[in-house]
């Protein structure tokens, strides 16, 4: 055996999962895109996921530069504009608590309040990486289910 | 694989965001409507302008599938964020109301904003649902029945026009009219007919 067990792998992400619901890392709308996976379009989840993150890579970089800009040259609305998009994507895939601090980054910014929004964006930069790592690990975890089943059950020609 | 005898509804979705565009793409199938997808009110204009070119010129339906994707020459409802920038959810709604060809098309609002003024204001231009986002599956399945009651409508309207009382003028103007809606029709059901019969079945 090669040390795959699906059960005690199964056991592993349910709870993972719990544990991103109860720190409310993760809403229902996650569940909602589990649903919406089937046979048709059995890589649903992660093809969503993955355009997900390569947005927010981008929205990440282009709010850190924004910010980081002369104070003369700083647009709040050019900031606005990006949070919206922000908070709508992750709205999407179920990510509350970077949703969250994208709506309290945007209540900053509709304030002209630069300290306020450079720290938002840091507490945002630490989210993201952990819903990243998370999401990452559960994707880890569902392809050693596959695998796990595949070698549990070999299709024999 | 049979056909199904239940009508196949034509969905047009209107959203500029990638992940929701796939989002609903998903929903809208996962439903089982056909779906095609745009990222701006502009472009919604333009294909619902495509389908009514075919429809009344009798564009052969393959040439419509390479311009837009429909194997059929039809958009049943048109779904559509409220925030785009340039031409937003309203501003699509206001322009297909306006439009003497696309009136009676049912037109639905999707916002992750609950202000009731905007969705107060979407109501009365006549969209048909407002949508809070995220939209649920369970939200989709409200489409049907007005996309039904759409197809109900323009059937009796024609009959309506049959047996009212008009002027000389007015029943020749009505006449034109009606030959025009009746050549569309028949182009369209022409067109469906064809489309039908060259279809194959993928699920």
């Amino acid at each position: 055996m090669l040390g795959l067990d699906a059960d005690q792998l199964r056991a592993d992400m349910n709870r993972l999962l719990a544990f991103l619901f109860h720190q409310g890392i993760l809403d229902e709308q996650f569940l909602q895109l589990q649903q919406l996976q089937d046979e048709n379009s059995p890589n649903f989840v992660s093809e969503v996921v993955n355009i997900y993150f390569h947005e927010s890579e981008k929205l990440l970089r282009n709010l850190r530069s924004l910010l980081t800009m002369d104070r003369e040259l700083l647009s709040f609305d050019k900031i606005g504009i990006h949070l919206n998009q922000f908070i709508g994507s992750s709205s999407s895939i179920g990510a509350q608590r970077v949703r969250n601090i994208c709506v309290a980054f945007r209540a900053a910014s509709d304030n002209n309040n630069r300290t306020g929004c450079l720290r938002s964006l840091e507490v945002l930069e630490h989210e993201h990486c952990i819903l990243k790592n998370k999401l990452h690990e559960l994707f880890q975890i569902e392809q050693q289910i596959l695998l796990a089943a595949a070698v549990r059950y070999p299709v024999l020609n | 694989m049979g056909w199904a005898a239940e009508p196949k509804f034509h969905i047009l979705a209107v959203v500029d965001s990638i992940i929701d565009r796939k989002l609903i793409e998903r929903l809208l199938k996962t439903s089982s409507y056909q779906v095609a997808t745009v990222d701006s009110g502009t472009k919604a204009l333009e294909f619902l302008g495509y389908i009514k070119m075919a429809q009344s010129t009798q564009i052969h339906h393959l040439l419509l599938l390479i311009i837009t994707g429909f194997m059929e020459v039809e958009v049943n409802l048109v779904i559509t964020d409220y925030c785009m920038p340039g031409m937003t959810g309203y501003d699509l709604l206001k322009k297909i109301k306006e439009s003497s060809s696309l009136r009676n098309m049912p037109v639905v609002i999707m916002s992750s904003e609950n202000i009731t003024s905007r969705i107060t204001r979407c109501l009365e231009e006549g969209a048909e649902i407002f949508f809070l986002k995220p939209v649920r599956l369970s939200d989709l399945s409200k489409l049907r029945p007005h996309m039904l009651k759409t197809k109900l409508k323009d059937h009796n309207q024609k009959q309506e026009e049959k047996t009212a009382f008009q002027s000389p003028k007015q029943q020749k103007v009505q006449q034109q009219e009606q030959q025009q809606q009746q050549q569309s029709n028949n182009n369209k059901r022409k067109a469906i007919d064809e489309g039908l019969s060259h279809l194959r079945r993928t699920t």
